[in-house]
């Protein structure tokens, strides 16, 4: 029966739901990314960031708590020019951390 | 014949105190409240950043202070000021001729049962820090015990830098010691996941940015940046934590097997009484107030009265040794202007 | 759980609550959801209890819904409020008792802003004088009429027929307990037992053998919200908090739910109805529901009053089987006759939710 109305999905995160398990390929890869600090100091130096909303940190927080579609689409704008590799406090190879989970995408698609 | 100083407060700042006073060659009189030297320390497990066993510091301290005159279990019932020193009479009836008062008393910690949202009295599975460094100690306690433990949560600033529970002071301590517990508890339950809900990670000393990497790469801890709103009960008996995620712009909720709740300093109400007895008074913050906040921590407005310890406010340990010192070393100053 | 930390919250936020001498206010809405629950406020009090409750047949709304569906402004809502204070002061009364929890919220709300800012007070005194020349006196306590049941529970108890209990078995009835939120989250001191753990309804529940369930989202909001139902594209968000507690409760397996708000119950009522025919799940054993029930219609029912008296047959969740599990005896063949056996039609029955 149509009411006209339905019920609506949450929009808290349910952490006990999240698959880690991207993540934790991610750290074996690239063990560094357990050091992200969500300082952004990625975020403010990406020459993309401001036109195609793609930031580091977002793409690291976005896999932690399993927004792993959006994290995905966020990565098709990096140019990886390396600035943020650059600027990284905790030292970070944010490029490498990319290109990693490219291919980690793409072994999933396989 | 050396001058009396009375040190109030048998805690590690009274004890450095004492030691230093010892070898400047007086014999200071030490007294403390309860039945054991150490305070607060002695019921820790292990000290940030070097993870060195908090028993030990206080055995090698109580060592050193052997030849001082220590009352336990007593306390001041008064004091009264002479002309060129105090009076300070024992609870055990014991009456002291001072020309010196040393206040180290040290602090509380905040009740975690005030912040009823958390549930600390009221569900099972919810404890505070001490609670958890008497676990590592004993191995006693009814909510770790015998429990299948596989999530953790840590809630940073409970009844700190919180004006609706009467303290809006940080406790500058409780960062450090909730990382240091958490990789603590990760030795003892490896394959949990531990959880740190934090406002703000305050990690300024040595080495303590080190400790916050360590915890991250070796102990794999997650750090949630948000405040936890309300804790609850599900039919297991876990808690549920609802949280929100700064990060992400979005609530969050969590079951926990166990949450730990890191209880801020807040000033000793007994030794906000005693110090009335010398008129002392309390800084705005809630803690005693000293001569000046930034060269003179150790002296007050009354003569011969001096300050050492978290008495003035949240310190770590080599913080209140260091000032422990300093306090020895001004009274010894001040009884040679005495003279 | 730790009952004795819940012990002593509630301890620190006790309210006072005078014995007798009241002045009452019906509710708009609750005369059509729960025919005879204001009723029954007033026969158990004034009947069975012997209390002096007043009510006058020229009092109006408090304006709440209106207000909180931001349809009308504070001022005119103050003078509707001050009206119905003035009504007080000509039947002699000082102390306050509604029997809708919205308006015991707009009503707490609009004392407290009159005593932050008296010159509000002032102006609406003049507005009143020059709408209808009447004057009016703050009333000394306001309560709303579950906090008179709560403070006379344990006199209903000792005249109760039936306690909570399942008559087969012996155990406790598992009663879930929902507050209204305008109750004790505007302003926690004016509830019995403060915003997180109000014992209100739980206290009755006790005094009357019940078992008080506390499951996780005991304190979320029934999603009722005014404007969230009042306007038909927002009715999701309404359905969905209904929705998340239900499904919070549902391992608890309660056998009922009382409220003590005049939406809370119709909608938990009749949203597990929609629930049932959106998502096909019901929540009460073998297909029926969890039957919800106001305080006033348990009050009832503990005291032995005709469960059709009490106005249940309009109530969208079966209530026979609950009825049953108590003990308490009932004629299925007058559920449909009103007042002088005169037949008052049967509605259709869902196809998903069990119904009698």
């Amino acid at each position: 029966m149509d009411f006209g109305f339905s019920i609506s999905p949450s929009s808290t995160i349910n952490l006990d739901k999240v698959d880690f398990t991207l993540y934790d390929r991610l750290c074996e890869i690239e063990p560094d990314a357990k050091k992200c600090m969500a300082c952004g100091s990625c975020s403010a130096t990406c020459t993309a960031g401001p036109w195609t909303g793609m930031s580091v940190r977002k793409v690291i927080l976005g896999i932690q708590r399993g927004k792993e579609s959006e994290a995905a689409k966020m990565l098709k704008g990096c140019m990886l020019c390396g600035k943020c590799t650059m600027v990284c406090p905790r030292g970070i190879n944010t490029r490498h951390l990319i290109l990693s989970l490219c291919r980690i995408y793409g072994e999933g698609e396989k | 014949m050396k001058d009396n100083i009375v040190i109030v407060g048998g805690g590690i700042a009274g004890m450095e105190a004492a030691h230093q006073l010892l070898l400047l060659g007086y014999k200071p009189i030490l007294v403390e409240k309860s039945d054991h030297l150490g305070g607060h320390v002695a019921d820790w497990h292990k000290l940030f950043p070097d993870m060195s066993p908090a028993k030990d510091a206080v055995k090698d301290l109580a060592e050193k202070i052997k030849e001082a005159n220590i009352f336990l279990d007593t306390e001041v019932s008064f004091i009264n000021r002479l002309k060129n020193g105090y009076n300070v009479m024992f609870s055990n009836g014991v009456n002291v001729i001072c020309k010196a008062i040393l206040l180290a008393t040290g602090f509380d910690l905040f009740e975690a049962s005030k912040k009823e949202e958390y549930g600390y009295g009221i569900y099972d599975q919810v404890m505070t820090n001490s609670d958890l460094e008497h676990w590592f100690n004993t191995g006693e306690d009814k909510r770790i015990k015998g429990k299948d433990i596989k999530k953790i949560g840590f809630v940073h600033c409970v009844g700190s830098r919180d004006i609706k529970a009467g303290n809006p002071q940080c406790s500058k301590v409780c960062c450090i010691t909730a990382i240091k517990q958490a990789m603590e508890v990760k030795e003892f339950f490896p394959d949990a996941e531990v959880y740190c809900f934090y406002m703000d990670l305050r990690l300024f000393g040595k080495k303590y940015e080190d400790f916050y990497i360590k915890a991250q790469m070796e102990s794999g801890v997650h750090f949630i940046r948000g405040r936890v709103s309300e804790v609850s009960e599900n039919i297991n008996g876990q808690v549920i934590v609802k949280t929100e995620d700064t990060l992400s712009g979005k609530p969050a909720k969590i079951t926990l097997d166990l949450l730990v709740l890191m209880s801020g300093i807040v000033c000793n109400k007994q030794a906000v009484d005693t110090a009335s007895l010398v008129q002392v008074k309390t800084d705005s913050d809630g803690f005693l107030k000293s001569k000046d906040n930034i060269l003179n921590i150790i002296e007050t407005d009354s003569k011969g009265v001096f300050l050492a310890g978290t008495v003035t406010g949240p310190k770590t340990v080599p913080e209140t040794v260091a000032e422990a010192r300093a306090a020895a070393l001004a009274i010894h100053n001040y009884l040679v202007t005495l003279k | 759980m730790i009952y004795q930390g819940k012990q002593k919250i509630w301890s620190d936020y006790q309210k006072e609550i005078p014995d007798d001498h009241w002045y009452f206010v019906r509710s708009c809405i609750r005369q059509n959801f729960f025919p005879a629950s204001e009723k029954m406020f007033s026969v158990i009090t004034k009947d069975v209890l012997g209390k002096d409750i007043y009510e006058t047949p020229y009092h109006t709304t408090c304006g709440g819904i209106a207000y909180h569906s931001d349809t009308i402004p504070q001022e005119t809502v103050m003078t509707i409020v001050a009206r119905q204070f003035a009504l007080m002061t000509e039947a002699g009364y000082e102390n306050y008792a509604c029997s809708c929890i919205t308006s015991f919220g707009n009503y707490a709300e609009i004392l407290e802003t009159w005593h932050e800012f008296p010159e509000l007070e002032a102006k609406i005194r003049e507005m009143l004088w020059k709408s209808c020349r009447r004057e009016f006196k703050k009333p000394k306590y306001l309560a709303h009429t579950s906090d008179l049941i709560y403070k006379f529970r344990h006199e209903i108890a000792s005249k109760a027929k039936f306690h909570l209990v399942d008559h087969a078995t012996g155990e406790p009835l598992r009663v879930v307990e929902h507050i209204g939120c305008h109750y004790a989250k505007m302003f926690p001191h004016k509830g019995v037992g403060g915003a997180e753990y109000p014992c209100v309804l739980s206290g009755m529940i006790d005094s009357w053998g019940g078992q008080v369930i506390d499951y996780p989202e005991r304190r979320h909001c029934c999603g009722y919200g005014f404007r969230q139902y009042h306007v038909k594209a927002n009715r999701g968000y309404s359905v969905s908090n209904t929705h998340k507690k239900f499904e919070s409760m549902e391992p608890y397996h309660p056998d009922m739910i009382i409220t003590n708000c005049p939406g809370c119950p119709y909608f938990l009522d009749r949203w597990q109805y929609v629930i049932s025919e959106m998502e096909g799940k019901t929540y009460g054993q073998n297909g029926y529901g969890i039957p919800v029930f106001t305080y006033e219609e348990v009050a009832g029912m503990v005291l032995g009053f005709d469960p059709w008296d009490l106005g249940l047959q309009l109530h969208q969740v079966a209530v026979e089987p609950l009825l049953e599990k108590i003990g308490i005896p009932y004629n299925p063949k007058t559920k449909y006759l009103g007042l002088d056996g005169k037949d008052i039609m049967k509605p259709g029955l869902p196809s998903v939710l069990k119904c009698c």
